[in-house]
């Protein structure tokens, strides 16, 4: 596990806001993580709480209007990647940074072969001429575990399954040999056997290909099994951040702590029932100036309502945004 | 795919087939009469005499079975005739479809009036179509700014203004008072050099203005719309986020996926055409298929129009094959099996 290597990718203060008919919606608020090289970060939230939002904002993939990034610094090789030009921008996506997104049924364009789309970037940003790009677009899918797949370039997204479409986006995403890859619930979509050979594939590649990755998703049980760091959002904010272990053994934030308990353990007795968070998340109409988590915590005082509590290091890399835990740093 | 359209075109025989009879018998209950036209002084019994000359007398699946046996059988025989020069059986006195009011072949009229009908609506539609396509893109890509603003308002134009006086006002402002171009369309040009050339193209202009307005305004909101569903597509995003360029995210990604619909429609547009356009036509005066069916209609011309309205059916049926073969080709998605 890299600890303490040179960061790739250093986000300070991000705020989106996204301008609807209804008013504003503050969607990312304040939000500031980074990402040493070769790690592998997951992000976990509730539905809502702007993780998609966050990772598009760094890289310049939201349509402006309605999107508006307000300001922060998203620091990538030395430049701040939202203070560089249109182009410069899209010389780096697809490159040097991937994406893979959520819905593999949606995500490939219906019709263009694999094949096309898979060169695609090849062609932009490596220079190759086809010949070299499909030499390479068979590397890729070989390395995905696509079998036969000089012959599966011919064929069309709708030709695959919803796992081998999914296979076909990562290869897509590392097919210039990024240094960060950012994918946005990749799992979410497939069924449960299909998601653990994605996971599987992926720290796989990992291994072999050592780039940095932000891992997007709902469910614990994965962060636990390949992350390295977890980030936790609500209301869009990082309301808690630390080693994998940490977050396991010692979580802090009073929402941390709720997650942690809504997942259901397998083994051991079923006494209770499945837990809950109970409430609703928090409107996000404007910035915010309270603890977006005070109406779902059972800990809440008034001074939760009066002021957003600050991230706070509460021990080796984990910092929380809680009031108590400030509290308890301060008396340890 | 070869399997689906023989199998279809199978199908369409039966159907056309039942258009034909569907249209002669609507033709017969038709309460005007091929002697209507004529003067008031010819006795009754003469005009019977009229009817019966005209083969009125006989039955109606007589009459419609002559008619099969004449438009199925006796025409394309005669167009082989007349292709290769040779006299199949029966060419001497073979029973041609023929127009009671003017009592020609109404396949030759037909053919007589086709150039003028292809040139003006023809041209239109293409004019219109390649008009409509960049401002659907442009309009949709930039929504709500000038450029859409103004389209909106075109189209808007373009939908509701009715030829009869989109083409009156263009004769005003561009024959009358400007002199460009003449209000009339002179179907006895003949194209020889290049001055004949550039009258028929002055005296296309206008009539063609007219009606790729309509063209226009159709299409490009079709475009448009298309457009505007595909934009929102995550593909479009995938493709964005591999860092392709917005001309090739557009041009490439969304434009070949938003044409799917619009080629269709285009297709099934086609069979308008060779309907010509009856009101544009009669504004400019030029004698072409529009013209002929509404003088069919006047006078009862129940061969000519019978024949007329049949060809229509056929294209439009022909044309709704191809737009679906279409389709299965540009879309992968798509099996015909
Ligand atoms: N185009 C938009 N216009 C207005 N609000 C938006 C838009 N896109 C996202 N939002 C808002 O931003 C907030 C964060 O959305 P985001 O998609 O980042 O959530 P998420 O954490 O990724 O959720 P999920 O787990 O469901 O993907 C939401 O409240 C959402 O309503
Ligand atoms: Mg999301």
């Amino acid at each position: 596990m890299p600890d303490g290597g040179p960061l790739v990718l250093d986000v300070q203060n991000l705020n989106t806001v996204f301008a609807t008919r209804g008013g504003e919606v503050h969607a990312v608020n304040n939000v500031s993580f980074s990402l040493k090289k070769g790690e592998l970060l997951g992000v976990v939230g509730e539905s809502g709480s702007g993780k998609s939002v966050t990772m598009m904002s760094l890289i310049g993939l939201l349509p402006s209007p309605p999107a508006e990034v307000r300001n922060g610094k998203v620091m990538f090789d030395g430049r701040d990647l939202l203070q560089t030009d249109a182009n410069t921008l899209r010389d780096i996506r697809g490159a040097r940074i991937g994406f893979v997104f959520q819905d593999p049924m949606t995500s490939l364009n219906p019709v263009f072969t694999v094949g096309y789309q898979l060169r695609e970037p090849l062609i932009r940003h490596m220079g190759m001429n086809k010949k070299a790009a499909n030499a390479r677009a068979v590397e890729l899918l070989d390395l995905v575990g696509i079998p036969d797949a000089a012959q599966r370039l011919k064929d069309f997204p709708h030709q695959f399954s919803g796992g081998m479409r999914q296979r076909v986006m990562i290869a897509i995403a590392l097919a210039c040999d990024p240094e960060v890859l950012i994918a946005d619930e990749p799992t979410t979509a497939l069924d449960v056997t299909i998601q653990a050979q994605i996971l599987e594939l992926v720290k796989e590649l990992r291994q072999k290909l050592g780039m940095a990755i932000i891992w997007i998703t709902h469910d614990l049980g994965v962060i636990a099994g390949i992350a390295d760091r977890v980030m936790v959002m609500y209301g869009g904010q990082v309301v808690e951040q630390a080693p994998v272990r940490e977050i396991f053994k010692n979580p802090q934030h009073p929402y941390t702590k709720a997650l942690l308990q809504t997942i259901p353990h397998v083994s051991g007795e079923r006494s209770e029932r499945l837990q809950v968070i109970e409430g609703q998340p928090p409107m996000l109409g404007a910035a915010p100036t309270a603890c977006p988590f005070r109406d779902r915590c059972d800990v809440s005082h008034d001074r939760c309502e009066r002021e957003n509590p600050e991230r706070v290091n509460t021990g080796a890399g984990h910092d929380v945004a809680c009031f108590l835990a400030e509290k308890e740093s301060m008396n340890a | 795919m070869l399997n689906y359209t023989l199998r279809r075109l199978m199908f369409t025989v039966p159907v056309l087939l039942f258009i034909s009879f569907i249209i002669f018998i609507i033709l017969d209950m038709a309460p005007n009469d091929p002697t209507g036209n004529l003067p008031m002084t010819i006795p009754p019994d003469v005009r019977e005499k009229i009817r019966e000359s005209l083969g009125l007398g006989q039955p109606l699946p007589v009459r419609y079975f002559k008619w099969c046996v004449q438009f199925f059988i006796n025409e394309p025989l005669n167009i082989i005739d007349k292709m290769f020069d040779v006299c199949t059986w029966g060419c001497e006195d073979r029973l041609r479809v023929r127009s009671w009011a003017t009592r020609s072949p109404v396949v030759d009229l037909i053919v007589e009036r086709m150039p003028q009908t292809l040139w003006v609506v023809g041209m239109s539609y293409v004019v219109g179509i390649i008009l409509a396509v960049p401002i659907g893109v442009i309009s949709a890509y930039k929504q709500y700014s000038w450029f859409d603003q103004a389209g909106t308002f075109v189209s808007m134009v373009g939908f509701s203004v009715p030829s009869f006086f989109s083409g009156v006002l263009v004769i005003v402002i561009f024959s009358v008072q400007l002199g460009w171009f003449p209000s009339i369309y002179d179907t006895t040009l003949k194209v020889v050099d290049w001055d004949t050339f550039m009258m028929q193209i002055r005296q296309m202009v206008m009539p063609v203005m007219v009606l790729a307005l309509q063209t226009t305004a159709q299409i490009s909101r079709f475009m448009r719309a298309s457009m505007l569903d595909n934009l929102n597509m995550d593909y479009v995003r995938t493709a964005r986020a591999k860092g392709m360029k917005e001309t090739t995210v557009l041009l490439v990604h969304v434009l070949r996926n938003s044409l799917i619909p619009v080629v269709t429609v285009i297709a099934l547009g086609i069979p308008a055409i060779f309907g010509g356009a009856i009101i544009t036509e009669a504004v400019f005066k030029v004698n072409g298929i529009g013209q002929l069916l509404i003088i069919g209609i006047q006078g009862a011309d129940i061969p000519l129009v019978q024949t007329l309205t049949f060809i229509f059916a056929v294209l439009i049926v022909m044309f709704n094959l191809i737009a679906d073969i279409l389709y299965g080709i540009l879309d992968p998605r798509i099996r015909y099996d």
